[in-house]
């Protein structure tokens, strides 16, 4: 058994635990990230509306009204640094009844107090002018301009990688199983061993209660609530250029209708409360829901066009707030728990807010060589014919086309493999770079991808995971 | 930017016959591009028999098939590109490729012929509910890791659709140890050819359940079991039919479509039906100088007759190429697809200018008992022919002269229709 020593402790690398870890390395901290599955962003951050909200849903005063404002008006700056992708497309919550008009007034109101810039009340016709999909029972409209959509994948990976050539160390793999207090700190036992540190950050996503609970007695429960999501090809892309919601009201919880930053068309999500907190499977029931709700909305969503459905988990806490801070009783130990939506609006802002935290309780001083710059991958996709060619030039890989679906060339997979806590499995390749992502869902690139990721790890076939240890892809081989 | 007098896209067996009868046609400046590291397509893959009854008069598996129009090129000389990918084609038919040797570069073209096959529909398609483990492949995915790359994909399996990818599928797994558990199809008919379903299913004791399919995938990681259930006449799930399979592996064969990203960016019309080009009797999609074969065009279920089909494509457009225009418009008719009939290939005829004779291929919406398929002009009987079966798995053809229209100088349209007498 293992035993290892650190400043400071997060558990969980999703978004919140990667922002809090790439902002705790600005500090002179020894810091880690434990994380059960193989990469980051392996959880409900892989698996959401991968929305930035502008921030008018919460309540004023609450921790969520006021990180998710604040990690929105971030959000642009972040995505220039870490060169992630993010787009203010902005956003509409449209009401389809007069009588619901006053919710509306009450949801412009919230944002106006939440700090929310621009928003504006709009009538039916409005909206239609701007999304002539917008179906036609639609009676007014609450206008975000500051609405945003993100990568989920990237702005986790890009948060993580820079957090860790920054310094703070990722440890995969691993879960944890215990928290018992030790001194001043903590010890923490996972699966691989005993870790040692003074500092713990709970960031586990649906288990933050569990890991609060054995530290804590004033007790959390967080429920998953389960989304299911319909993905849709990227002809479909088009459908809408803004993020549509539809206003809580009698027709129950809302489903959205968005375009993805990368151009696909995204519904959903239901929202069912588990108790199993690894139920992310779809039913036909809750895609049948996200159909049926989608074109309350919007007219003609081509759901022909489907290319893949999906469920996130997310973590609701009894309390509806985030549990954003240092536990009441237990010194030291602070919790980033209850990070449902706007938890990947949020994520920036919590992880400045944890990080001074941390820091200021450490008497930490900020490290003097801190790069807060990351470079981002190398989009062919994105380039001029003549950028393009002169890449190929320089490194032939990139014009050995691997998925054809996306586009996406054996230099992408190669870069996604070696850069820093580069990707061990298929999905961590297919986040990095989107090899996969497309309309055929790995069909064709599947065999080339799985003998580049063998290559350049130096694994075996028989080894490779579509992502947790035991997903191998393969039951045997030719030499066995 | 370099230029080529016939630019084919796709180097499998429609691109490969179409080059060896622009050749054979008379043109010299033809170059092929492929997106793999051989020519062959996805015939390199099917290493069963079967290929080549009506070509060659003789029984061959894919790669021999393949082998024997890729030593035709060889022959002929005819330039290719391999590991080439095709990123765009502009309406002024200029190609924009990319590969490692050349980097990004645009190649003009005279004449192009389309023939870049298919691709399997996925598990999202069809939105089977679930997790989304490891081990749930679409059949070709599958027989490529097991025929190309050596390596098995699953040790008990349970196969969803019965097209003809999945059955051979069947007994390829079956032959390398593995368990195949069920067959399911959606439909109450089999997708395949009723040989297959004999060859690969009936003579290894596997089952087929008709109008059954998935209505869960259990496992975390890898596949751990999958829930059948019955469907309905609305082909949905029937409550209380399920039946649980415990099974590694889930393979899909629900399906083909016709690869036609690229042709939609040179603007060609496209076909609801069949999610290919329309074409003429020359198979010139909307878009002049731009032919299109294979089964990009529709999907086939027998190569030959891709072969064919990618022989006259490739006839054509020397043809154009060397008049250095359009074929002078004639008498264009429609081709209509009715009762029963799904669609046709060709969609319509220049019933002046056509050759002698032209094959007009098409699908059946249903499996028929013995009926007619029947031929209209403006209304009047022209042919009928009785099937014993019909089936949506199996590919049917009539052959249209061009002496039998000299009756018909006004004629409007031409109806393919199934008959029940």
């Amino acid at each position: 058994m293992k035993e290892m020593n650190f400043d400071a402790v997060i558990i969980g690398g999703g978004v919140t635990g990667c922002a809090i870890a790439r902002e705790l390395s600005r500090y002179d901290l020894h810091a880690c990230v434990v994380e059960r599955e193989e990469d980051v962003c392996s959880g409900t951050s892989k698996a959401n509306s991968a929305i930035v909200h502008a921030g008018h849903d919460a309540a004023p005063g609450s921790a969520k009204a006021k990180f998710n404002v604040e990690g929105n008006r971030m959000m642009g700056e972040l995505a220039e640094d870490l060169e992630f992708e993010f787009k203010r497309n902005g956003s509409l919550i449209l009401c389809f009844a007069e009588e619901d008009m006053p919710a509306l007034q009450e949801l412009y109101n919230k944002g106006v107090k939440n700090g929310v810039p621009d928003l504006k009340i709009i009538t039916g016709d409005e909206a239609r002018a701007m999304e002539p999909n917008v179906t036609d029972t639609a009676v007014a409209a609450l206008y975000a301009p500051t609405g945003g959509i993100v990568c989920p994948f990237g702005l986790t990976i890009a948060l993580a990688e820079n957090a860790c050539d920054n310094g703070v160390e990722f440890i995969f793999n691993t879960k944890v199983e215990d928290v018992k207090k030790a001194g001043n700190g903590y010890d923490i036992t996972t699966n691989n061993g005993v870790i040692h540190t003074t500092y713990v950050i709970n960031a586990a996503g649906v288990y933050a209660d569990e890991i609060h609970n054995m530290v804590s007695d004033k007790k959390l429960h967080i429920i998953p609530r389960k989304g299911d999501y319909c993905l849709l090809d990227k002809e479909a892309g088009n459908h809408v250029e803004k993020t549509i919601f539809q206003l809580p009201g009698k027709l129950g919880k809302g489903i959205l209708v968005t375009p993805t930053i990368h151009g696909n068309l995204l519904t959903g999500p239901t929202a069912t409360n588990l108790e199993d907190k690894e139920a992310t499977k779809t039913t036909a029931e809750e895609l049948a829901f996200v159909m049926e709700k989608a074109n309350v909305s919007v007219k003609n969503v081509p759901f022909r066009q489907v290319i893949t459905s999906f469920s996130g988990l997310r973590a609701h806490e009894e309390g509806d707030d985030f549990v954003i801070g240092e536990a009441e009783d237990a010194e030291n130990f602070f919790d980033a728990a209850g990070i449902e939506s706007p938890g990947l609006s949020s994520a920036p802002a919590i992880g400045v807010y944890i990080a001074e935290l941390v820091a200021e309780k450490a008497g930490a001083a900020k490290k003097e060589n801190w790069n807060g710059k990351r470079k981002g991958f190398v989009r062919p996709e994105h380039m001029t014919k003549e950028e393009r060619a002169a890449l190929i030039k320089e490194h032939p890989e990139y014009g050995s086309i691997v998925c054809r679906c996306e586009g996406v060339s054996e230099g992408e997979i190669m870069d996604a493999i070696n850069r820093t806590l580069g990707a061990v499995s298929l999905d961590g390749i297919k986040r990095r770079v989107r090899q996969g992502m497309g309309r055929c869902q790995a069909g064709f690139c599947t065999p080339r991808t799985m003998e580049i990721l063998a290559r350049e790890r130096g694994m075996k076939m028989e080894d490779i995971c579509k992502n947790a240890p035991g997903s191998n892809m393969l039951t045997g081989s030719k030499d066995k | 930017m370099t230029a080529h007098d016939i630019v084919i896209i796709g180097g499998g067996p429609a691109g490969l016959a179409a080059a060896v009868a622009a050749r054979k046609a008379g043109i010299q400046d033809i170059l092929i591009l492929e997106r793999d590291n051989c020519l062959g397509g996805i015939l390199n893959q099917c290493i069963h028999n079967g290929f080549g009854l009506h070509t060659f008069k003789e029984e061959l598996t894919g790669p021999e098939y393949a082998s024997r129009y890729i030593d035709m090129v060889e022959e002929e000389k005819i330039p290719y590109k391999l590991n080439t990918m095709v990123i765009d084609i502009n309406k002024d038919k200029e190609v924009t490729v990319i590969n490692r040797e050349d980097g990004l570069t645009t190649i003009k073209a005279k004449a192009i012929i389309l023939a870049m096959g298919c691709r399997e529909r996925a598990r999202g398609a069809l939105n089977i509910p679930g997790y989304r483990p490891a081990g749930i492949y679409s059949a070709g995915t599958a027989q490529r890791l097991m025929n190309i790359e050596g390596y098995s994909v699953g040790k008990e399996v349970v196969i969803l659709g019965s097209g003809d990818i999945g059955l051979i599928m069947a007994r390829r797994m079956t032959l390398e140890g593995a368990k195949v558990k069920v067959v399911a199809e959606l439909m109450p008919y089999s997708g395949g050819l009723k040989r297959n379903i004999v060859q690969c299913l009936d003579d290894y004791g596997i089952p087929l359940k008709l109008s059954h399919t998935v209505v869960n995938i259990e496992g975390k990681e890898r596949v751990t079991g999958i829930t059948l259930a019955e469907v309905g006449p609305d082909r949905k799930p029937i409550p209380g039919t399920e039946e649980h399979y415990a099974c590694d592996t889930l393979l899909l064969s629900v399906g083909l479509l016709p690869e036609n990203e690229l042709s939609k960016g040179i603007g060609v019309s496209m076909s609801r039906i069949t999610s290919g080009p329309e074409v003429n009797d020359q198979l010139e999609t909307s878009a002049e100088g731009v032919f299109a074969c294979g089964n990009v065009l529709h999907v086939h279920d027998l190569v030959d007759y891709v072969s064919e089909e990618a022989t006259l494509a490739g006839t054509n457009a020397a043809e154009y190429v060397r008049a250095g225009k359009e074929r002078e418009a004639g008498h264009m008719v429609e081709l209509k697809a009715e009762n029963g009939v799904r669609y046709t290939v060709p969609q319509s005829i220049d019933v002046n200018n056509m050759q002698d004779k032209i094959t007009v291929r098409f699908r059946v919406a249903d499996v028929y008992k013995d009926r007619y398929i029947s031929v209209y002009y403006d209304g009047v009987q022209i042919s009928k022919r009785k099937k014993k079966v019909l089936a949506p798995g199996e590919m049917e053809q009539v052959v249209l002269k061009k002496d039998s229209f000299a009756d018909y100088p006004d004629l409007k349209n031409i109806v393919i229709c199934t008959e029940v007498e």
